[in-house]
């Protein structure tokens, strides 16, 4: 089970870290909630992974560690929060340089006609 | 006591200094003259102790861990140095009292000097190494601002700037240095590295330690190659000249190695490395100085050669040597802050220092004139004056050096050779001064003698001279020998302070040097035609290139590094954290801890299984942007059956919530987005990402499994024993959101409020069109809100809000709370917008969303704040139980308000977020119109 879910950690890292290293807001956005995903499952499996066992009491004989999970409860949260800034900020790029490049400049990158010209192509 | 206050109190009278000058000029110089005058008397009563070779020690803690104390130690060395900065301090003042004009600022310039003089004495009165070190930076940055006393002036800014790279410089290799003793040590107190001068020598770190600070000691004390800054130190107000940079602050690097002495001193390392840099600048001075058309130039470049023949006295290594250094420093700081006084009136009285245009002053200034003489006498090695008492040491021991072969002839005759010059430059201070016909041209003319007492401390200075040469016993012994004991650590050879030792080979020396010198003088137009041929190297112009190129690689390599392009800081933070987690990751490899594996049940494996490709495929098509959004979703809702499975029901209902909000916003973004990515990458750019990525993942893959299989402990007993006798609720993971780690949620869902009202001003006054079709060449649907979605919205949103309250009321309980019915509700919101459109739904909402925000913010702020009325700390939760009719036994806590301002928050924060990036289509944009209207 626990080199299960280490596999688990790593295929959201590896995807997330591509996804993250690509030049367009939309792909940067899923690779940040792809590491958000494994960096919130790895910081609870810091309390160790459990059965049946859920901190509340009276209901199990045993409980898990319900520290990591008042952090990660958190963290999901604050996740939340930050794609949400991400998206509108690549919104707001969008707006601006009318394109939507992670650099964030008008003239760098592919205007949206010509990338609109490459859909149709395709 | 009294050490510490010697040290402080120049600093309180820089203070205080400015509070004077309302009161004149006169008022001020005398209120700054105070802390030098109790400092003497506070220094007086422990001369007993140090007459008796003993030394004073004044400790107070500081920072003990680091081995920086308030130490302040006071022995003859100490002493010694101490009475020159406080003398020569308070003649500075009287001088500097008829030297600076009316319209000058003089709060800022006494101020400063007293800043300055606390420094140096701080320096040599510290007796722990690291609180040194402070106060030879302060030195360093006070020169700097007396420097560039005068601001308007570009030459006194350069030269200051330059003042302070050099010596800031040689702080930081000092600094370098000292931490290499204090290791080697393992202490910074003085007393402590003294006594472990065998330990430091024997050590594989000494030469480097030892570099190090002599590079300190070279920059300050201008040695070969650092000595160009001290001339161009000289755009300073002359009395800032005689007392900084020949008399103490300069002397600061000769201190430096006079009292490392004991702990540094006496290996071949530091006799070549002192003795031959001292050499270098002795002869380099002595030379450039006779070609000075400057007085001040001609001066400085004297103190440069005299700091080298100091230095070098101390690299020779033998204790009489170390005796003559001394000796000298107390010669040369005499006659030259009087040469350097003199110079002052000169250029004040005739408005120009250019000895091409001074001459024949002895008739118009022959009281001046007299003590200049007596005092370039002095500096020349005239007999019956101090100079020629130590320079005839310096001769002698130059003779003593034991190098092999012909090199034994060096050392005598770079001394010869120095006292030729010396001899030189001062014939020409005198004679081109007072004499050689008449004044050229003068800007004030004609010239005449200065105020009585602008001469005083002149007059001082050279009576000094004269008793030191006549009956140097009597006038110096005893401060003499209590400061070479000090620097030798008590062992003090057999020296004595003569007028004439009979005739022999250094009196020979001296005889040469000063007949060779005049002869020099008269035969000086040669030399200067000679001078003029050679190409002299501009150490300011060497400077400035330096500067300009380093800061050019500078703008290079910021350039480079931060090239506007986000992927790639992306990329190298990436991969710098790849690069700090690989030693140890390659250390530990595929680690399975002690506890093992357990096994993999079915269900469990296919979930996994799936979410492992969902989230690859989601990296290999995320140029189709929604399908990968597709994929990202399952993705996100394995995680939170995963949550489930491992016994977090609150994050699986959280995560389940979240993912819904999450992707609808996406969905929402992708609207306006190309909903395709271009192929922007090359193929080698892309392998590269490949790899960065699967290190990134293979290193995370490691450390989990050797996390998981690690047995652990952990602090959560404490929470889990006291959530329902101290939080008064059985869900653990919720009495610890709302209760234990109150503030911490506090704080979140203050930044979760942040980032709405961020989101809400960065879209407030932006107009996006989104494209007329997906992308792939389909239009959007014409049914803009379909009947069927509608009709079944509409019946949710009571049942959602019903389960929402529900989920919030158990949450102290069982498995839910403030977040998640915070949450819930959100999604029942949108999905009412998702169905029925903006205005629909908005022209139903009676209150705006930051509202929402802010009354969350307030209940969770007034819940917390709550128990302060009762005298409890901030956030302290109570909670009772009341009997509700029908409901029956229900508990209350007061922590159920925080929460309840959790959910506010949460959907305040939430349903912002999503409405103002709704808002951003073309039919609610006349909506916001009505709005605005």
């Amino acid at each position: 089970m626990e080199l299960l879910f280490a596999l688990v950690i790593g295929a959201l890292t590896t995807s997330g870290v591509y996804l993250l290293l690509r030049a367009r807001t939309f792909p940067v956005i899923m690779g940040l909630t792809l590491l958000s995903y494994g960096v919130n499952l790895f910081l609870f499996a810091s309390g160790r992974l459990a059965t049946g066992q859920q901190p509340v009491i009276g209901t199990a004989e045993s409980y898990s560690d319900p520290l990591p999970q008042a952090l990660v409860l958190t963290a999901i949260v604050i996740g939340f929060a930050m794609t949400a800034f991400l998206v509108v900020l690549s919104l707001r790029n969008l707006a601006d340089n009318e394109n939507d490049h992670v650099d964030g400049r008008r003239e760098s990158a592919t205007p949206p006609s010509k990338l609109e010209q490459e859909v149709s192509d395709k | 006591m009294s050490l510490p206050l010697v040290v402080l109190l120049p600093f309180l009278g820089a203070i205080a200094a400015p509070l004077f000058a309302q009161g004149g000029r006169t008022a001020i110089a005398i209120a700054s003259s105070v802390p030098a005058l109790i400092a003497l008397a506070a220094l007086f009563p422990h001369w007993s102790v140090l007459s008796a070779g003993g030394t004073v020690l004044h400790t107070y803690e500081w920072l003990p861990t680091l081995g920086l104390s308030f130490s302040f130690r006071l022995d003859g060395l100490a002493l010694l140095f101490a009475l020159l900065i406080l003398v020569i301090g308070l003649l500075v003042i009287i001088y500097s009292h008829y030297y600076l004009s009316a319209k000058e600022n003089v709060a800022k310039f006494y101020s400063l000097l007293l800043c300055f003089k606390g420094s140096m004495l701080g320096i040599v009165l510290s007796g722990n190494l690291l609180l040194m070190l402070i106060f030879w930076e302060l030195t360093s940055l006070t020169s700097f601002l007396l420097i560039s006393f005068w601001t308007h002036k570009q030459d006194a800014r350069r030269g200051a700037r330059m003042a302070l790279t050099i010596t800031g410089g040689g702080g930081l290799a000092l600094l370098a240095g000292i931490l290499l003793i204090g290791n080697i040590v393992g202490s910074f107190e003085l007393d402590d590295v003294l006594a472990a001068g065998d330990q430091i020598k024997a050590h594989a770190m000494y030469p480097v330690a030892l570099t190090l600070v002599l590079l300190g000691a070279f920059t300050k004390s201008a040695q070969f190659p650092f000595h160009f800054w001290l001339p161009h130190a000289m755009q300073a107000p002359t009395p800032i000249s005689a007392y900084l940079h020949s008399a103490t602050m300069v002397k600061a690097g000769i201190f430096l190695m006079a009292r490392l002495y004991p702990a540094l001193a006496g290996t071949e390392q530091w006799f070549y490395m002192v003795s031959f840099t001292g050499m270098a600048t002795l002869l380099l001075g002595a030379y450039i100085a006779m070609f000075k058309h400057d007085l001040k130039g001609l001066l400085a470049y004297s103190t440069v050669s005299h700091l080298g023949l100091i230095t070098l006295l101390l690299g020779m290594g033998t204790q009489l040597a170390a005796v003559a250094a001394i000796f000298h420093v107390i010669n040369h700081a005499t006659f030259k802050a009087s040469l350097f006084m003199a110079a002052g009136i000169i250029d004040h009285e005739t408005g120009t220092r250019d000895m091409r245009r001074i001459n024949g002053l002895w008739r118009y200034m022959p009281h001046t004139a007299t003590l200049a003489m007596v005092a370039a006498s002095s500096m020349a090695g005239v007999p019956l004056l101090n100079g020629f008492l130590s320079k005839e040491m310096f001769f002698a021991e130059s003779l003593q050096l034991n190098l092999p072969g012909l090199w034994a002839w060096l050392p005598p005759i770079v001394a010869t050779l120095a006292g030729i010059f010396a001899v030189a430059y001062s014939a020409r201070f005198v004679h081109d001064v007072f004499f050689n016909g008449k004044p050229v041209d003068l800007p004030k003319f004609p010239p005449h003698e200065p105020p009585r007492y602008m001469k005083f401390p002149v007059e001082i200075l050279v009576f000094a001279c004269i008793m030191v040469g006549v009956f140097p016993t009597i006038a110096v012994g005893p401060l003499l020998y209590s400061a070479a004991s000090a620097t030798l650590g008590g062992d003090v050879p057999d020296y004595q302070l003569a007028i004439l030792h009979g005739f022999n080979l250094p009196l020979l020396m001296s005889f040469l040097a000063f007949f060779g010198g005049l002869l020099m003088y008269t035969q000086r137009q040669r030399f200067f035609d000679f001078h003029a041929q050679l190409r002299e190297v501009d150490g300011k112009a060497v400077f400035e290139y330096a500067v300009s190129k380093i800061e050019d690689m500078a703008h290079t390599f910021t350039g480079w590094l931060e090239n506007g392009s986000l992927q790639r800081y992306a990329m190298l933070l990436v991969v710098s954290v790849i690069a700090v987690a690989i030693m140890p990751l390659v250390e530990s490899g595929f680690y399975i801890g002690e506890n093992g594996l357990s096994p993999v049940d079915w269900p469990t494996g296919i979930a996994a299984g799936v979410l492992i490709v969902s989230a690859l495929a989601t990296a290999l098509w995320h140029r189709e942007r929604f399908y990968a959004l597709v994929l990202l979703s399952v993705v996100g809702l394995i995680v939170a059956l995963a949550f489930a499975r491992f016994s977090a029901p609150d994050l699986a209902m959280t995560q389940l919530s979240v993912e819904v909000v999450t992707i609808v916003l996406l969905m929402l973004a992708l609207y306006y987005m190309p909903s395709w990515t271009p192929m922007e990458s090359s193929k080698s750019q892309r392998i590269r990402d490949i790899l960065i990525a699967l290190a990134a993942g293979t290193g995370m893959t490691l450390i989990t499994l050797a996390m998981l299989t690690q047995p652990f402990s952990s602090i959560s007993e404490f929470f889990l024993e006291n959530s329902k006798p101290g939080g008064g609720g059985t869900n653990v993971v919720n009495v610890i959101l709302v209760d234990f780690r109150g503030f911490d949620t506090l704080g979140e869902i203050t930044v979760l409020a942040i980032a709405a009202l961020g989101i809400y001003a960065m879209l407030k006054n932006t107009a996006l069109t989104p494209p007329p079709g997906d992308g792939l060449g389909h239009s959007w649907t014409r049914d803009h809100y379909p009947l069927m979605l509608r009709q079944i919205a509409r019946p949710m949103l009571p049942l959602a809000l019903m389960v929402s309250a529900y989920i919030f009321l158990r949450g102290h309980n069982l498995p839910g709370g403030g977040f998640i019915a915070g949450l819930i509700t959100s999604v029942a919101l949108i999905l009412q917008y998702i169905a029925s459109g903006m205005v629909w739904t908005e022209d139903r909402i009676p209150f705006r969303y930051h509202n929402v925000i802010g009354l969350g913010l307030l209940f969770a702020t007034i819940a917390g704040a709550g128990s302060l009325a009762f005298g409890y700390p901030f956030l302290t939760s109570s909670f009772g139980y009341i009997t509700w009719p029908v409901v029956g036994k229900f508990e209350v806590a007061s922590a159920l308000i925080f929460d309840l301002g959790v959910y506010l928050a949460v959907i305040g924060a939430t349903l912002l977020a999503l409405v103002s990036i709704g808002r951003l289509s073309p039919h609610s944009a006349i909506k916001s119109k009505m709005e605005g209207a």
